[in-house]
């Protein structure tokens, strides 16, 4: 390991403008003549448009343009696209409603845009979208997805009939039955999985700007990849062509996923610049953001679990109902299918398994990924129902686990998964004995002694990261590859550029991805810039979610630095007359092993570019480029152990211990890696105490604030000690599996496998807010009494 | 609109604004110190802290005209020269990710370790969590915040 190298814990070079409020996020940008707009949106969750009268904003101060759906379609604008097809079990497709950026003769939940007016200023523009006068026929509404499927329900779409976009299995059905039929013991659980909010800390923004003379667009965006936007944009909505289209993703204040799709917003902003040959310029209030960035989750489980009479899992059954809000998002088919049933298996080794999902339209915000995706929803299934098991079968939970853990690899599940490497037991060694799991029950007992319920949880997490190989997804239903490109430029001064099509948003790619370059040629990483977020740069790239950057991203980065390699040698042997085999490259010197004899890196880039001396043949100039497929997903895995102390009185818990223990195959940065990690936690604490999304009965969202919404602040959560066990990826060159998700995944069933095992009753949904853990306490005292 | 004056970062400003222009509205769009940052609107994420004659305060819940006169301090006037020692505490232990939040979040640190180190009193890591329920962070699980603020107090003791 160098200094800077790969396992250093260097800072990140991208701080110093962060911590000065040298920043520069989309809403920092403010073009010459700049023009604002804001969207007139739906107060129904259902309703009829019969018509927009726009006269009186028209006159307002500063207005410029009001502008509608029947404009926008009327100019070719496409509808917004769903990029991943799901077949139904019957083999039919997909019943998938039209979504238009403006919606033109139905609103299908509070939110929707209908028009868009631009003005001179912010303020103008705001009040004259309160002056657009929509004449509503409203309509009956539905928020909750089982309510939905009910026979008579509201139709959110009509070629969605009872709802139902699709009814989705996968695995043997047939064979699961039968293993049950047949389990010593079966344990059931009913799961609501909490519809969550993301909530990057950055309100989405775009800057669209239209240059007649070139006619040429130019879109500043909060996106997690700019070039998937301008394809999408392109090709399928036809805003602009690609070629005359540049889309920036600048400092991006966070994503979790909800910055991945290209909203109704952008594209009206396009064209809308289009339209009145203005820069137009939108940023979302924080209320906006509630009503319109994609939510995550909310899913309706019931699950089988069957083990037989040595406590081996047998089979398990799963049936899900995903609600897709009111119109189908970019991923959202994916993520509660090929990122969840595929999942199921957890860390056990389970013959048969079968998952059954129906993705259901109700008049709420679309639901797309969100931090881990499917893959949450899949681990708190399989994590809650292990521990349920354990405490009906009277064992103790991380033994029951360990019996049952896959042990030897690779190992092909029964959905789809070839998992590759992992060493589970190792994981929740590490985690057991880190939390003194063994002490528990003296701690259990002096905190009886104070009034205290203590209760310990654990959840043994694996996810999938860096979706692929593109031809697999594509087999799938994928309507893109899932590959990363990288470019490596050194100058002629031996400085080096690299341009990833990864994304970072907080995620430190300036600097991790620079420790992998400096550690690879000996080089200060100072002398290493990482290029990101600008479609006129990087020539392309699919961006970052899925803890993609690292598995698939530095992997390209690497394919394209073994190129660069090969060329220098190939340099340096004509110019030291050596063969290449006898170069080495190290400290920043390109040497001929075992001897004195050396060109330092920056004489082979001046060599490449002035071309004097280089063997026959070859072309000047050293930059090389390289598309990275990966051949198989990665899978993080690990342990986590969560515990909880509650007060009985009021119901409130405090979490008293929280320990990871995380295999994340090679780590570039443990810094970073950490951060990510403890970031992952405090959102799965969210969702498992604080965070939910409330609709009331007519669609009216009631938790569109701070004030409702309860987002983890600083002491909602513990210190963490993370801790990591680690095996190699065999699917890419650095042996990377991904972090990002994680922290997300695994705590949710860690904290409330802690707080059911504390309280005593597991009968408790998330989020486990006081009111609800001191009714199930409750609730369980009287059972008890009873009995 | 309303004719005001004040002391930003050291350098006194006139303006004309409309009479409900918000003090981080002028901050932002008149005098272009992007620093400061909006996350809500419900004075609720502390992403728009600022001092206002030496106190932290969410310059989204004051009007400008209510700043006439005063002393305010953003987060591109924190330091003097280099770094502020808060800001290279935030740095040195990872106290942000996606950086979004942690102007207001440095402002926040600064006041609080200076009111705690003005009254004598010990600034613990249950303090630093309770003291810091204004500011949200999305990122960071605040773990390192809270280490970056622990840092950032003993090195501005050390002063």
């Amino acid at each position: 390991m160098t200094e800077h190298g790969i396992g250093a814990r260097v800072l990140r070079k991208e701080d110093k403008r962060f911590i000065t409020g040298k920043g520069r996020y989309t809403d920092d940008i403010r073009n010459e003549k700049q023009t604002y707009a804001a969207f007139v949106r739906s107060p129904h969750a259902h309703a009829k448009v019969k018509g927009i009268d726009k006269s009186e904003a028209e006159g307002m101060d500063g207005v410029i343009a009001v502008l509608d759906g029947k404009q926008l379609t009327g100019d070719g604008i496409g509808n917004l696209i769903c990029g991943w097809a799901v077949s139904s079990k019957d083999g039919s497709g997909m019943n998938m409603g039209a979504w238009s950026a403006l919606a033109t003769d139905k609103v299908r939940y509070v939110g929707d845009a209908v028009a868009m007016v631009i003005a001179g200023t912010q303020a103008e523009a705001r009040a004259a979208a309160e002056a657009v006068a929509v004449d509503y026929e409203e309509l009956p509404a539905v928020v909750h997805a089982v309510d939905a499927l009910e026979t008579g329900a509201p139709q959110v779409h009509e070629n969605a009939p009872g709802n139902l976009i699709f009814d989705w299995g996968l695995g043997d059905e047939a064979a699961t039955d039968k293993a049950l039929a047949g389990a010593a013991h079966v344990t059931e659980l009913e799961i609501h999985n909490n519809r969550l909010s993301p909530n990057p800390m950055e309100p989405r923004s775009a800057i669209a700007t239209y240059d007649e003379a070139e006619d040429h667009y130019t879109l500043y965006t909060t996106s997690q990849n700019p070039h998937v936007a301008r394809l999408v944009l392109s090709a399928f909505y036809q805003v602009a062509p690609e070629h005359k289209l540049r889309v920036i993703a600048p400092d991006v204040g966070g994503g979790f996923g909800s910055k991945i799709y290209i909203y109704p917003e952008e594209v009206a902003c396009l064209w809308a610049s289009m339209k009145t040959k203005r820069s137009v310029k939108w940023t979302s209030s924080r209320s906006e953001a509630f009503l319109t960035d994609a939510h995550g989750r909310d899913h309706v489980t019931t699950a089988r679990i069957g083990f037989d009479a040595d406590n081996r899992i047998v089979g398990l059954k799963v049936d899900t109902i995903a609600n897709l809000g009111a119109y189908m998002s970019l991923f959202s088919s994916a993520v509660p299918t090929y990122l969840y049933a595929t999942l199921l298996s957890g860390q056990y080794d389970i013959a048969n398994i079968y998952g059954n999902v129906r993705a259901v339209y109700t008049n709420t915000v679309p639901v797309d990924a969100y931090r881990g995706a499917g893959r949450p929803e899949a681990c708190f299934l399989v994590e809650r129902i292990m521990e349920t098991a354990a405490r009906e079968l009277g064992v103790d939970p991380a033994e029951l686990r360990r019996k049952n853990f896959i042990k030897s690899f690779p190992h092909q599940t029964p959905v789809i998964m070839t998992y590759d490497a992992g060493d589970f037991a190792g994981n929740l060694d590490q985690a057991l004995a880190a939390a003194d799991y063994k002490g528990f029950p003296a701690r259990r007992a002096e905190a009886a002694k104070r009034g205290k319920l203590r209760g310990i949880g654990l959840a043994s997490y694996i996810e999938a990261c860096g979706i692929a190989p593109s031809a697999a997804v594509g087999s799938l239903g994928a309507g893109v590859g899932l590959w990363e490109s990288a470019e490596v430029r050194v100058n002629p001064v031996g400085t080096i550029e690299v341009l990833t099509g990864s994304h970072s948003h907080g995620q430190g790619h300036e600097t991790t991805f620079a420790q992998v370059v400096a550690e690879r040629f000996g080089l200060p990483i100072d002398n290493i810039q990482i290029v990101h977020g600008d479609t006129d740069k990087v020539q392309f790239g699919m961006g970052t979610y899925g803890s993609r950057s690292g598995p698939v991203g530095l992997s390209a980065i690497v394919k394209a630095l073994d190129k660069v390699e090969a060329k220098v040698k190939k340099i340096a042997a004509h110019v030291l007359e050596v063969s290449e085999d006898d170069l080495v490259i190290e400290d920043g010197q390109v040497k001929v092993a075992g001897t004195d004899r050396a060109m330092a890196w920056h004489e082979v880039g001046l060599a490449a570019y002035t071309a004097h001396n280089l063997p026959a043949g070859m072309e000047p100039g050293l930059k090389e480029g390289a598309f990275y497929d990966p051949a198989n997903f990665t899978f993080p895995a690990g342990t986590y152990v969560c515990e909880v102390e509650i007060d009985p009185d009021t119901g409130e818990t405090q979490i008293v211990q929280f320990v990871a223990s995380d295999d994340f195959g090679t780590i570039i940065n443990p810094m970073i890696v950490e951060g990510q990690v403890h970031g992952g936690i405090a959102q799965g604490i969210g969702q498992a105490m604080l965070e939910n999304v409330v609709y009331g009965d007519d669609g009216q969202l009631l938790s569109a604030s701070y004030m409702d919404y309860t987002m983890p602040r600083a002491d909602n959560v513990p210190s963490f000690a993370i801790h990591h066990h680690s095996t190699k990826s065999p699917s890419n060159p650095l042996g990377l599996k991904g972090c990002g998700e994680a922290g997300a995944i695994g705590t949710p069933p860690a904290v409330m496998n802690a707080i059911t095992d504390a309280i005593g009753n597991n009968d408790l949904q998330m989020p486990a807010t006081p009111p609800r853990v001191w009714a199930a306490i409750h609730a369980a005292s009287a059972k008890i009494a009873a009995e | 609109m309303t004719e005001i004056s004040m002391t930003v970062n050291g350098t006194t400003v006139n303006a004309t604004v409309p009479d409900n222009t918000l003090l981080v509205e002028f901050l932002r769009e008149h005098l272009r110190l992007t620093g400061t940052h909006v996350g809500c609107d419900t004075s609720q994420c502390g992403a728009c802290v600022v001092h206002v004659n030496g106190k932290a305060m969410k310059s989204c819940t004051m009007l400008a005209a209510s700043a006439e006169g005063a002393e305010v301090t953003t987060i591109e006037g924190l330091a003097n020269g280099d770094l502020h020692p808060m800001q290279a505490a935030f740095r040195e232990n990872h106290g942000l990710q996606c950086g979004f939040c942690t102007p207001g979040m440095i402002m926040s640190a600064t006041d609080m370790v200076a009111r705690y180190q003005a009254a004598g009193k010990e600034l613990t890591e249950q303090a630093i969590r309770h003291e810091l329920e204004g500011n949200i962070c999305r990122c960071t699980g605040y773990h390192n915040i809270v280490r970056a603020i622990q840092d950032g107090a003993a090195k501005m003791a050390a002063r």
